[in-house]
């Protein structure tokens, strides 16, 4: 198509102009952070660390981001089994109801949070009431891994589907048993693809608030959470922007990460592991 | 969940009774609020799609037609990173630029406009803002697949850049746009947290159901609710299922 160089220009001015849009409000906290004004009064009038230097002593905040660790890795090592073990079932064998399967998996990703959330929250009280159970840490991991294996799943499948078996027909051919095929084989082709997989579910668990609301016992209190129940209180605000920068420096280098270890998964370098 | 949305609420005791009644889905139809909060949670997400839509189609259309190939894979990344940073970060950032005396008020005050403040606009602003990536990738993929060739072809025979645009670009990536557009509406009539953030007094439908089952402890008030967007999802579904889009799945 003959674009002419106004059109072209036009075209390139409203990418980058949406494209600062969409970071000029992480800068913003960033900035504000900074702002010695407990009201963020825009521009800011000078520059202070003083929130920064406050954080630990604020209350919450440590067993909060604690408690995200705890559910983030609980829900990535239940997506980390399921994810793969789907993946290998739906690539590898076909069977009655395999795309219903792949459907479902997907669900819960596609579902709107508060449904997720919902449902979760109605499911574990019709089972824990009768037993006198209550909602504790443990039902916000299984709620994080409903949409946690979702990513894992994708991860693992595309590669598997790049994959194909001679491989490991070659490895079996050779001798080896199912499990050193696995262990030899199969295993190291799909550890990046486990590893980015495994970072980005911990990353979304790591976000993730409306489905923790909905599963999270008395007592539970993740950062996200943290952070929403901060928010509205005036005196608290400057930490909540403190936390919010440092989430965005946290976030943005293992999605960084995750993307450079799947882009090197493209190439043949890692199949001479 | 939506068995429960049959049981209702003892108002004494406030105990669950599981037992089959529709006084739920009496109460959602008579009452006239119910149905303005849920033509108005249709509404903004609607217009949160069709704004993501313009913006997103030339900036697709600059990534994948216009830069070099090497730029490409560069303001990819740019689109991505920011869609992981903290969803909670982004709307609070957005808070800080609506609020009294924030960003926005400080740059509209020049030009003699008062910000729009916390409100249905600023909510609108924010689902759009948090979506767009989600419109931009499945445009950007289906822009990529096609090939050049087709475009050359549509000029040699004559067609202005606006036809080639409007004849051959406009409805090859026409699934990709529906596909994008399921994830912004569904994900702007089932978001409560952005609305609670920046949206003032506002009420939408999944903030009505969050309330039901925080405050109100109301589960199976909430669950019927929750069919009106699960409704809406599927109905829309069920709209743009002939446009293929579905098959990507």
């Amino acid at each position: 198509m003959y674009l002419s160089t106004r059109a072209k220009r036009f075209l390139g001015l409203l990418t980058f102009s949406t494209l600062s849009f969409i970071y000029l409000p992480l800068v913003i906290v960033a900035i504000n952070s900074f702002n010695p004004s407990k009201t963020f009064s825009w521009p800011p009038k000078s520059f202070s660390t003083m929130w920064w230097s406050r954080i630990w002593e604020s209350e919450g905040v440590l067993p909060a981001i604690y408690t995200s660790i705890k559910v983030g890795l609980g829900a990535t090592a239940i997506a980390l089994v399921l994810g793969t073990c789907i993946a290998f079932a739906v690539s590898r064998y076909s069977f009655y109801g395999k795309n219903t399967v792949s459907l479902l998996v997907i669900f819960p990703i596609a579902l709107p949070g508060i449904i997720t959330g919902i449902a979760l929250n109605t499911t574990f009280h019709t089972f824990l009431d009768p037993l006198n159970k209550e909602l504790a840490i443990w039902t916000v991991v299984v709620g994080h891994a409903t949409f946690c294996i979702v990513v894992v799943y994708n991860n693992v499948l595309a590669r598997l589907r790049r994959l194909g078996q001679n491989l490991e027909e070659a490895s079996q051919d050779l001798g080896a048993n199912i499990f050193q095929t696995f262990r030899y084989v199969t295993f190291p082709l799909i550890r990046s693809a486990l590893a980015a997989g495994g970072l980005l579910a911990f990353a979304l668990s790591f976000d993730e608030i409306v489905v923790t609301t909905f599963t999270a016992g008395p007592g539970t209190q993740t950062l996200p959470q943290w952070i929403f129940n901060n928010l509205f209180r005036p005196n608290q605000a400057p930490i909540v922007n403190v936390v919010a920068t440092l989430l965005i420096l946290l976030f943005i280098f293992p999605v960084w990460l995750s993307q450079r270890i799947s882009h090197d998964g493209t190439s043949t370098k890692s199949a001479r592991h | 969940m939506l068995i429960s949305s049959f049981w209702n609420v003892d108002s004494f005791t406030g105990n669950i009774n599981h037992t089959f009644s529709l006084d739920n889905f009496h109460q959602i139809i008579t009452q006239k609020v119910y149905s303005t909060i849920a033509i108005r949670s249709i509404g903004v997400a609607i217009v949160v799609t069709i704004i993501d839509g313009l913006l997103a189609i030339p900036i697709a259309l600059f990534i994948a037609k216009v830069l070099k190939p090497n730029y490409r894979s560069v303001v990819i990344s740019l689109v991505l990173v920011p869609l992981w940073a903290s969803y909670l970060v982004k709307t609070y950032a957005w808070r800080s630029m609506f609020s009294n005396g924030g960003v926005m008020a400080w740059a509209l005050r020049p030009l003699g406009i008062e910000g729009p403040g916390f409100g249905l606009a600023a909510t609108t602003i924010t689902l759009a803002y948090l979506w767009l990536p989600y419109m931009i990738l499945p445009i950007y993929a289906g822009l990529d697949r096609l090939p050049n060739s087709l475009l050359e072809a549509s000029s040699d025979l004559g067609a202005s850049a606006m036809r080639t645009f409007r004849s051959v670009i406009l409805p090859i990536i026409y699934p990709a746009i529906i596909a994008g557009s399921i994830f912004t509406f569904s994900l702007s009539l089932g978001d409560y947290i952005v609305v609670k953030i920046v949206g003032g007094t506002t009420q939408l439908v999944a903030n009505v159901i969050a309330d039901n089952v925080g405050t109100a402890g109301n589960l199976p008030f909430a669950s019927a609710l929750a069919i009106l967007p699960i409704g809406a999802i599927l109905g829309y579904l069920f709209l743009v299922r002939r446009s293929g889009a579905l098959e990507n799945f």
